[in-house]
């Protein structure tokens, strides 16, 4: 059923008892063309480009619980291109185009919300480097637009300003950027894939890889065996894991990033907020929560759950930014496990096993990156070789120096 | 979570620096392969389970622990030093 504003009437007319499942919950086949290994966004962002951009469609999505209950159910749902390196820039910026024209693309309310980005300046230091970066930015072909203390206090008035160590000096700020409702982006991009032939297959774990010769053939399942001439890896937080199986190990730390929901109140803040002085980000979701976070916690872990002290240090951030929060109660919290790859950046790349792809390595900057992630995943799993946009997400950047380290911090997951 | 510091008793994370996996030795001299010195920087094992770790105690006696804990869990199972103790050598 194509949704639109006619069968949203027909159905209001008939009292909403025709609505059918959004997919179908397929059972594993024997054999597919190409097998995609996690059914969060990314993997299925992938499997319906393979379908819609490629004409692959003899396609299975496996997950092993339901679909997005991995990380694109844990993010803070925000979207933006504001990358400094030539390696981010094109490929992110190819992400926020596909954002903007994603709901009739896949026929499906993901609620993109283009309500800006603003990253806050406290420095001269500071606004220099954002200077810089909105330069490169527009020089790309992104919008930015630096904006000064009375400018930021136009648009978000109830900061603190005046007192503080970190008076806010202004803001840079991406338009374009904003939210998405990210259960939504699972769901739609689920349910067209279907529409296109696809097999989304949930309660299925993976056991094991089958590899013959340095070829893949195929995977062990919690419900049996199952062929494929393709295997696609797209299971962050867990890529160690899989590519263990394959005898393989990879640059990569999991650790936990929690995310907090506040109680619902009425519209508070119509942008997205990141404070530059600490890690902490805010926006306010369609139901009324402020939803926000901070750093990851910072050690090794696959527990889903975080621990108090990161929880305390995002509080305190929040009440620096903005006093105002205190009179709220956290209503929820939730932690996700964070491919943190050695360099930031993400790694879209053959493996070393022939007709073995991945998907890998976002850090927690992997929900903006979701449908330039599957775009550029299936082009490389269709063709053989990478898109022009996503060409220097290479697994073997770290063997030949050309690291990808957006953030300047270094080799190390645990300061991403 | 509370480490077991084997010098101050369980103090809270908050107290130790965390660095990453302990297994990993620096390749020396002829070992020092660029294949070898890329495997110690950035391969990583990150098993789900059972896993021995770097902490630092700075807020406490500045000692180098190795940790064993379950990543799936947060449990800890042991805290030793990381260097056996020779008086007075910095871990």
């Amino acid at each position: 059923m194509r949704y639109s504003v006619f069968s949203l009437l027909a159905q209001t007319l008939a009292g909403h008892k025709g609505w059918k499942p959004a997919w179908r919950d397929a059972a594993p086949k024997h054999e597919y063309d190409v097998l995609v290994i996690g059914g969060g966004g990314h993997g299925l962002a992938t499997a319906y480009y393979l379908a819609s951009q490629h004409g692959i469609s003899n396609v299975a999505v496996i997950e092993k619980g339901y679909i997005g209950s991995g990380n694109v159910g844990r993010n803070t749902t925000i979207i933006r291109s504001n990358y400094l390196l030539p390696g981010n820039t094109p490929f992110y910026e190819h992400s926020m185009k596909l954002w903007e024209g994603l709901e009739q693309d896949i026929n499906y309310n993901a609620m993109v919300s283009q309500r800006g980005v603003l990253n806050l300046y406290h420095s001269d230091a500071q606004r220099d480097a954002y200077a810089r970066r909105g330069n490169a930015m527009r020089l790309a072909g992104v919008d930015a637009e630096l904006l000064d203390r009375e400018q930021v206090r136009a648009m978000v008035p109830f900061f603190n300003y005046e007192t503080g160590r970190f008076p806010i000096q202004g803001g840079l700020l991406q338009r374009r950027g904003g939210s998405v409702r990210h259960d939504a982006v699972a769901w739609g991009y689920a349910r067209a894939a279907d529409q296109r032939g696809v097999d989304i297959v949930q309660n299925c774990e993976v056991t094991g890889l089958s590899i013959e010769n340095g070829r893949v053939t195929g995977v062990e399942t919690s419900r049996g065996p199952i062929k494929a001439k393709k295997i696609a890896l797209a299971v962050a937080g867990n890529s160690s894991r899989l590519a263990a199986m394959a005898g393989m190990r990879l640059p990569i730390e999991s650790h936990v990033l929690q995310a907090f929901v506040s109680e619902g109140v009425k519209p508070l803040i119509d942008t997205v907020v990141t404070y530059g002085a600490g890690h902490f980000y805010v926006s306010q979701s369609d139901k009324g929560g402020l939803v926000f976070g901070g750093d990851i916690d910072g050690y090794n872990s696959y527990a889903q759950r975080g621990n108090l002290p990161v929880i305390e240090d995002v509080m305190e951030s929040a009440m620096a930014l903005w006093p105002g929060v205190g009179r709220l109660r956290v209503l929820r919290h939730w932690g996700g496990i964070m491919d943190m790859s050695m360099d930031g950046s993400p790694i879209i790349d053959h493996t070393p096993i022939d007709g073995l792809y991945l998907n890998a390595g976002w850090c927690y900057g992997g929900f903006k990156a979701t449908p330039a992630s599957g775009w550029c995943f299936a082009h490389l799993i269709a063709r053989d070789e990478p898109h022009p946009v996503a060409t220097a997400f290479r697994l073997d950047r770290f063997t030949t120096g050309r690291v990808i380290d957006e953030k300047g911090v270094g080799a190390q997951p645990n300061l991403h | 979570m509370r480490i077991p510091c084997p010098y101050c008793g369980a103090r809270d994370a908050q107290e130790f620096t965390y660095l990453g996996d302990a297994n990993p030795k620096r390749p020396d001299r002829m070992e020092a392969t660029e294949a070898a010195m890329f495997d110690y920087v950035y391969q990583r094992d990150n098993p789900a389970g059972r896993f021995r770790e770097l902490w630092y105690h700075g807020a406490g006696c500045h000692a180098w622990l190795v940790v064993t804990r379950d990543t799936k869990t947060h449990a800890i199972e042991a805290a030793e030093p990381a260097k056996p103790s020779k008086a007075g050598a910095a871990a």
